[in-house]
């Protein structure tokens, strides 16, 4: 086993994102810092985790998607944004901020054999 | 052509100018290319048209052309743009009138038309939609070869694809034909990368202090180095603010995508799977491995329709208990709107710094000393937006202990749904005038 850093951290501690729009469909782009990370957040950041995080906001399924020549994963999650931007009666119409409640995920601390803990942010 | 060298000149409808002027100015462009249009702004445009039939392209029109268009002329650099919006044809008169009073006789101004399919969209969605107001079907690059093949100086379309703005000036240059899958492929990702400027250069990046961003209230629009085999180095000027980094690429990379194996453009189906980022130098990053497929056998349209008014009325409360005042008067509005018989198609509360961005998917968090209650309501009928309103108004004199600030607004909605066409029933075409 490797030595694993006990405890969790938050995903923003690892990783940024950014979400955007097409109609009622919002997608949300979560991207390590560090490249060695993919495969950790990968194994930790599900399409099931991220809809469980947006249970009641998001009505539609939550889809994952891997750009692996930049290490990223990709959420697209269905009927997200109350009926589309056009239509909407929420205050953030777009979801601009979605990006950032998947930044709260809680995940493990990787270890050091999974990348360097610790370095993500600069 | 070796290499040629294109930048962003406008990411939206609204977009600062001053940045597309330095980028001519300053940068050595061959081409500048400017997407002007979200999903909404051409049903915006058409109802501006419908009021007067003259107008309906971008507001910015004038400015573009006296302060961006005739840079452009002096320089050479050709200026590609869907700023005609609901109105191409007027947008190209208003540009040669204007530009004939500045002097520019002889610049060639190219339109392109054949997105606008109101007229026929009963054929395609059997009359589904029968209060449009806009339909438009997203054209691809092939029009902008054709016009700038003509020799154009300035081309200016409609509900031209946000990207195909910039791969049609590649695929002019290079000489990249209709059916070679990968290169078009390449041309969209850049354009893909540039169509948002700013959020290339570290726009919707700053996160102090996790992640700062140099002088933000000067960002600079990007520009992109592009070789004839489709790899290009995007960077920005030297000594505008903001930073252009493999990790600001990445985020715009995936910025309002699907499936990243299919992308679909009106031009190709882009597999970004294998697109790779290398920073080169400061603020200059590479970017290869786009792989392409044959186009889609259709097209999308966006249709936009009225759909009558969506109103939101904001009342606040602050100090010890202003959460629990709050939510005393929402409950107090349901009350009122439901012993008035207001029925709305959608009525939603708020708590604005509560719940507001998330509602029920909002984790716990503590209580905060000030709240915002938001009232957002959906009618047909605008009457009862505006009674809806009321009740939020009358918290004044009615409601809980220290209700203030109220705000109300209204507007008419622009629904917008989306058709899928085949794209043999989308005809653009070409026309080129001469400044006189």
């Amino acid at each position: 086993m490797p030595d694993t850093v006990s405890g969790t951290i938050p995903l923003r501690e690892l990783a940024f994102a950014r979400s955007g729009d097409k109609g009622d469909t919002s997608n949300v782009a979560v991207i390590p810092y560090e490249e060695e990370l993919f495969a950790h957040l990968s194994a930790q950041v599900t399409a099931e985790r991220v809809a469980e995080l947006f249970a009641g906001l998001v009505l539609g399924p939550v889809h994952r998607y891997e750009l692996p020549g930049i290490k990223a994963l990709n959420f697209v999650m269905e009927r997200a944004l109350g009926g589309g931007v056009s239509r909407s009666l929420a205050l953030d119409t777009h979801g601009k901020a979605y990006a950032n409640l998947v930044l709260t995920l809680e995940i493990e601390a990787p270890s050091v054999e999974d990348g360097r803990p610790g370095t993500g942010v600069r | 052509m070796t290499t040629v060298r294109i930048g962003c000149g406008s990411s939206y409808a609204e977009d600062r100018i001053e940045p597309a002027v330095a980028l001519v100015e300053h940068g050595e462009l061959d081409v500048l290319s400017l997407d002007c249009l979200a999903e909404r702004t051409l049903t915006h445009a058409q109802l501006r048209r419908l009021a007067d039939p003259r107008s309906g392209y971008d507001l910015r029109l004038d400015r573009l052309v006296t302060e961006v268009i005739t840079r452009c002329l002096d320089r050479g650099t050709r200026f590609v743009a869907n700023m005609g919006a609901a109105n191409p044809v007027g947008a190209a008169e208003r540009t040669c009138e204007l530009l004939a009073g500045l002097g520019c006789r002889g610049a060639k101004v190219a339109v392109v038309t054949g997105d606008d399919v109101l007229d026929r969209l009963d054929a395609f969605d059997d009359g589904a939609h029968s209060s449009a107001v806009s339909a438009n079907a997203y054209l691809g690059a092939v029009p902008i070869v054709e016009a700038l093949d003509q020799g154009a100086d300035v081309v200016i379309g409609g509900r031209i694809a946000d990207a195909s703005l910039f791969l049609g000036p590649l695929a002019h240059a290079h000489r990249w034909r209709s059916d070679a899958w990968d290169l078009l492929a390449a041309g969209q990702t850049i354009g893909h990368l540039l169509e948002c400027g700013t959020y290339l250069t570290g726009g919707n990046w700053h996160d102090p202090p996790l992640r700062t961003v140099a002088r933000p209230w000067d960002l600079g629009m990007p520009f992109a180095d592009v070789e004839a085999d489709g790899t290009a180095v995007l960077s920005k000027l030297p000594g505008t603010g903001g930073l252009l980094t493999v990790q600001t690429c990445k985020a715009q990379l995936a910025y309002e995508i699907g499936d990243p194996s299919a992308y679909l453009t009106p031009d190709v189906v882009v597999d970004m799977t294998g697109v790779t980022l290398e920073q080169v130098a400061r603020d200059q990053v590479r970017v290869s491995g786009a792989a392409g497929r044959p186009a889609p056998a259709t097209l999308k349209v966006l249709v936009g329709s009225p759909e009558g008014y969506h109103g939101e009325g904001e009342v606040s409360f602050a100090g010890l208990g202003a959460v629990d005042r709050a939510d005393a008067a929402a409950e107090l509005v349901l009350h009122r709107v439901e012993d008035g018989g207001l029925v709305a198609d959608e009525l939603r509360i708020d708590r604005i710094g509560m719940d507001a961005a998330y509602g029920p998917a909002t984790p716990p968090s503590g209580e905060p000393f000030e709240v915002r209650l938001r009232v957002a309501v959906r009618s047909g009928d605008r009457s009862i937006v505006e009674q809806v309103l009321a009740e939020v108004d009358a918290l004044y004199m009615y409601g809980p202990a220290g209700a203030g600030g109220v705000r109300r607004s209204v507007r008419p909605i622009l629904g917008l749904d989306t058709l899928l066409v085949p794209r043999d029933e989308i005809r653009p075409t070409v026309s080129m005038q001469e400044v006189a």
